[in-house]
């Protein structure tokens, strides 16, 4: 999406700030005025160029739109450090006078500056100007350019100002042009093209132009909907990698421990504080080209502070509870109330974390498709998680013995396991997941206390849906729940949303009572 | 395991149960009425009133008791029926108010300001009072029985239901938030003014609400004891103590379950029913998780599987609340949390069960609760 709105206050804010030493060094020119009064100037202008620079502050508007048209044909971004100086001096029928010519000076220059940003805001702007000078330039600059987002602008933005020609032949090809390259910014143009072609008084030439522009919509909307259900699908992926990240610790500890922890939420709050605290350390003692790296820092303290939590709780509390379902629920919810409360006394009710230049942004990988790169990082992160938990579960000595000692704990314990060390181990782990899931989730919203609760209950709905004690399971429910959510939600909307997901879940319930990937045997009902 | 007895009052519990009832329907009020204002003994209208609140709640530990303590079900999702019946007597209530409104308009004031110029077919039935306590008993009922029906015809069951019942308590919080569903959204319905003539503000009809909640309560604690007792009763705690075998010996557990489910419904839209007159406002904030999940710890502080300790819990936790919250804001959340810890792993009979063992004559063991379903599985 190109946001228009967005540049011209950037132009204005620069202007302004080129402005300031102007400003300051007024009262100096005043005072020279009264020395030496009367309009003559020491200097006669000599080239045409500082002639208009002289008559764009004329009291005849004729004389000021002659002068700007000059300036935009033969000017060029050298002129605007003293067209500012102009305007920061002239009346208000001058500095209207002014703005399309700094506006296409500037964006013109910014057409070949080195920042791939800036020039696609370049590109997009010049369509906001309105003037066919700037067709030539957007084509010269398309056809240098290498980065297609960037030259896919230009283009479009050229076609968008040819769209206001003159000529029949030119506007036609505009509005052909337009619908190939599924300008979304061409759609009211071409809209109104459609309108002004379907009224009574239409000549012939405007209902060719009404047919071609009717043609090109239908092809953008075509698109857009693809891109659309494309948008909805990541969408729906990033939040389900989240929710996969919550649930694959939960997983852990229900499916392997038979403990219900409602605190994982909390300790996934612990993950972020930590993050935010580490961002603080930063700030504090580490010079500022290197703020970005407490970003990396911050995984294993987040980390290793969940998992010291969890260590501590399983320590305190769950050990006397197992094989109590109920009452490890009753128990860490308990916990979570006070870690809650804790983080809201200690830190307050928002703070946020800044996400590292690397995250920020996002790619366009098609026309009407963006995606931002935090979210792909979640996604990604999720997956290594994944992998990781499979390694660990299923390809290493402390994960044969977590199974083991699942499948029969007096069992394995006869043959040498020490099952109340896998049990701690096993739990620290799996709140140092949970802690993982919060340093990854400061880049997609604030750090706050109820930062666990707002995903909590979904994230028990994996569980549940997934069936106890799969990873399998809580991989396809989170894809399930995750993707679902967000193809119900531009329907019916966030909250109708969530209660459809329960309906939903309660009726898969009705078919697999155990959820996805249910244990069989004697264990089912366990 | 071997069969556990049921916990129940012996002759000495009961008398003393004669005569808190008689010191909550009687003394209280009178105390509040008779004696003199500057009086030690007497009790103020905020107190009697506060106390009527206690005790609507007390109804609500009352029904989760039933169902957790006596079948082992943990309902999560108490706080939603409670609402149901809170906002139908307040929709009553809200049209009770007339145009004594600050829009002066026949409307609620929030549809007023909402735009919503007719009165929603929903609402109609809430013009008499009749409505307003059908609705406060038969909404909560009717759901219950649709949502116990899917999940213990399914066999969803232990934690698995309690996970479902709190997302049932999220989804309701969530949607009577919502202003479309022409519930007053996040303000709730408020602003009372009368109900069946009497002016709620008015000291005589906050007694008289008081001494209906005492009649409820009564009547719903010998409506537990009585299904406790009962043949149905014995097969609550025997699905409590093992499902499976009670499976086997031919009976249909869901059916029980549903239909206790459905009685704890019931007293939860009571309870609702007669905390909005008495508090003079429900919001969705009533409705959600924690609320919910509050109720549970007032039966685990009271004692599972009691009846008594339900009650018991519900008012000193609540009491507890009120006089902590006062002094100390914001320590309150770690006192709610802490008990849950406490109580959960340490003292599994809660208050009950420690008055009951120091009380506990040399002769008789004391009665042990168990109201956990899964060591015997």
């Amino acid at each position: 999406m190109i946001r228009l709105a967005h540049v011209p206050t950037y132009v204005r804010a620069l202007a302004l700030v080129t402005c300031l030493p102007i400003g300051l060094t007024l009262p100096s020119a005043l005072a020279a005025d009264d020395v030496a009064p009367g309009p003559a100037p020491v200097v006669a202008p000599a080239t045409p160029i500082e002639h208009a620079l002289r008559d764009i502050t004329s009291e005849d508007a004729a004389v000021r739109s002659a002068a700007a048209a000059l300036l935009i044909e033969k000017g060029d971004a050298s002129l605007l450090p003293k067209l500012d100086e102009i305007r920061a001096e002239a009346d208000r029928a001058t500095r209207q006078a002014l703005k399309p010519v700094i506006d296409l000076l500037k964006n013109h220059a910014n057409l070949t500056s080195a920042q791939s940003d800036t020039r696609r805001s370049a590109a997009a702007d010049l369509v906001g100007t309105g003037r066919p000078e700037a067709i030539a330039w957007l084509e010269q600059a398309a056809a240098k350019e290498s980065v297609w987002w960037v030259k896919y602008t230009m283009e479009e933005s050229a076609q968008l100002l040819q769209l206001r020609a003159d000529a029949h032949t030119v506007r036609m090809g505009a509005v052909t042009k337009l619908g190939e390259l599924r300008s979304q910014n061409g759609l009211s143009a071409l809209k109104e093209l459609a309108d002004a072609g379907a009224q009574s008084g239409a000549t012939d030439e405007q209902r060719a132009l009404a047919d071609a522009a009717q043609a090109s919509i239908t092809q953008i909307d075509a698109w857009s909907w693809w891109a659309g259900a494309l948008e909805t699908l990541f969408r729906g992926i990033s939040l389900s990698s989240i929710l996969l990240m919550m649930s694959l610790g939960l997983a852990i500890v229900f499916g392997l421990m038979g403990v219900i922890n409602m605190a994982h939420g909390e300790l996934m709050m612990v993950g972020a504080y930590a993050t935010f605290v580490t961002q603080q350390a930063f700030v504090g003692w580490v010079s500022p080209e290197l703020f970005d790296w407490y970003f990396p820092v911050a995984l294993p303290v987040a980390f290793l502070a969940a998992a010291a939590f969890g260590w501590v709780l399983e320590a305190t509390v769950i050990r006397f509870l197992y094989g109590r379902l109920l009452e490890t629920l009753l128990a860490t919810w308990g916990v979570s109330l006070i870690l809650m409360q804790a983080a809201r006394v200690y830190f307050g009710d928002l703070t946020a974390v800044i996400a590292p230049q690397a995250l920020r942004g996002g790619a366009q990988v098609m026309v009407g498709v963006y995606l931002p790169y935090n979210r792909i990082f979640i996604i990604l992160l999720s997956i290594v998680c994944v992998l990781g938990i499979y390694f660990l579960l299923f390809r290493s000595n402390l994960g044969i013995r977590v199974r083991s000692v699942t499948q029969n704990r007096n069992m394995s314990a006869c043959l040498g396991i020490p099952t109340r060390k896998v049990d701690s181990y096993t739990f620290a782990f799996a709140s140092g997941l949970a802690g993982v899931a919060g340093w990854a989730l400061t880049m997609v919203g604030n750090v706050d206390p109820g930062l666990g609760q707002n995903y909590i209950v979904d994230a028990f709905m994996v569980v549940v849906t997934g069936g106890v004690g799969k990873l399998a399971g809580t991989i396809w429910a989170s894809l399930g729940i995750g993707g679902l959510n967000k193809l119900i939600e531009p329907v019916s909307g966030a909250v109708y949303g969530k209660v459809f997901i329960l309906v939903g879940v309660i009726l898969f319930l009705q078919w697999r009572p155990q959820g996805l990937f249910a244990a069989k045997g004697r264990n089912a009902d366990a | 395991m071997p069969e556990q007895p049921v916990a129940r009052p012996d002759s000495r519990e009961t008398v003393s149960l004669y005569l808190v009832g008689v010191v909550l329907l009687v003394v209280l009020p009178l105390l509040n009425v008779l004696t003199p204002e500057d009086s030690w003994l007497h009790l103020s209208d905020f107190r009697l009133n506060q106390f009527g609140k206690f005790l609507c709640f007390a109804i609500l530990a009352l029904g989760l008791d039933l169902i957790w303590g006596y079948c082992g079900v943990l309902s999560m999702g108490q706080g939603v029926f409670f609402g149901f019946g809170a906002y139908c007597m307040g929709m009553y209530l809200a049209l009770q108010i007339g145009t004594e409104s600050v829009y002066g308009s026949e409307l609620p004031d929030f549809m007023v300001w909402t735009q919503v110029k007719e009165l929603p077919l929903f609402w109609y039935p809430f013009k008499s009072i009749v409505g307003g306590v059908l609705g406060a008993i038969l909404v909560p009922v009717l759901f219950a029985t649709l949502f116990g029906f899917l999940a213990f015809r399914s066999r969803i069951k232990g934690v698995y239901f309690a996970i479902i019942t709190q997302a049932l308590a999220f989804a309701a919080w969530l949607v009577f938030n919502r202003n479309e569903t022409r519930l007053g959204g996040t303000n709730g319905l408020t602003d009372f003014k009368q109900a069946l003539g009497f002016r709620l503000s008015d000291p005589s009809t906050q007694r008289g609400l008081y001494i209906i909640t005492v009649l409820a309560l009564g009547a719903s604690y010998l409506f537990c004891r009585w299904i406790v007792a009962s043949r149905a009763g014995k097969v609550l705690i025997a699905i409590r103590d093992s499902e499976s075998r009670v499976t086997f010996s031919g009976y249909t557990p869901w059916m029980y379950k549903l239909f206790v489910f459905v009685v704890s419904a019931g007293l939860a839209g009571l309870a609702g029913m007669l905390y909005v007159p008495q508090v003079g406002i429900i919001t969705p904030a009533q409705i959600g998780v924690l609320p919910s999940l509050e109720v549970v710890i007032w039966v685990a502080v009271g004692g599972r599987g009691t009846l008594i300790g339900a009650v018991l819990g519900a008012v000193a936790v609540n009491y507890g609340r009120s006089v902590l919250t006062n002094y100390f804001p914001e320590a309150w959340p770690f006192i709610l949390g802490g008990l849950f810890v406490v109580v959960v792993t340490m003292f599994p009979d809660g208050l009950l069960g420690m008055i009951r063992k120091v009380t506990a004559r040399k002769d008789t063991p004391a009665p042990v609760s168990n109201a956990d379903g899964r060591t015997a599985a």
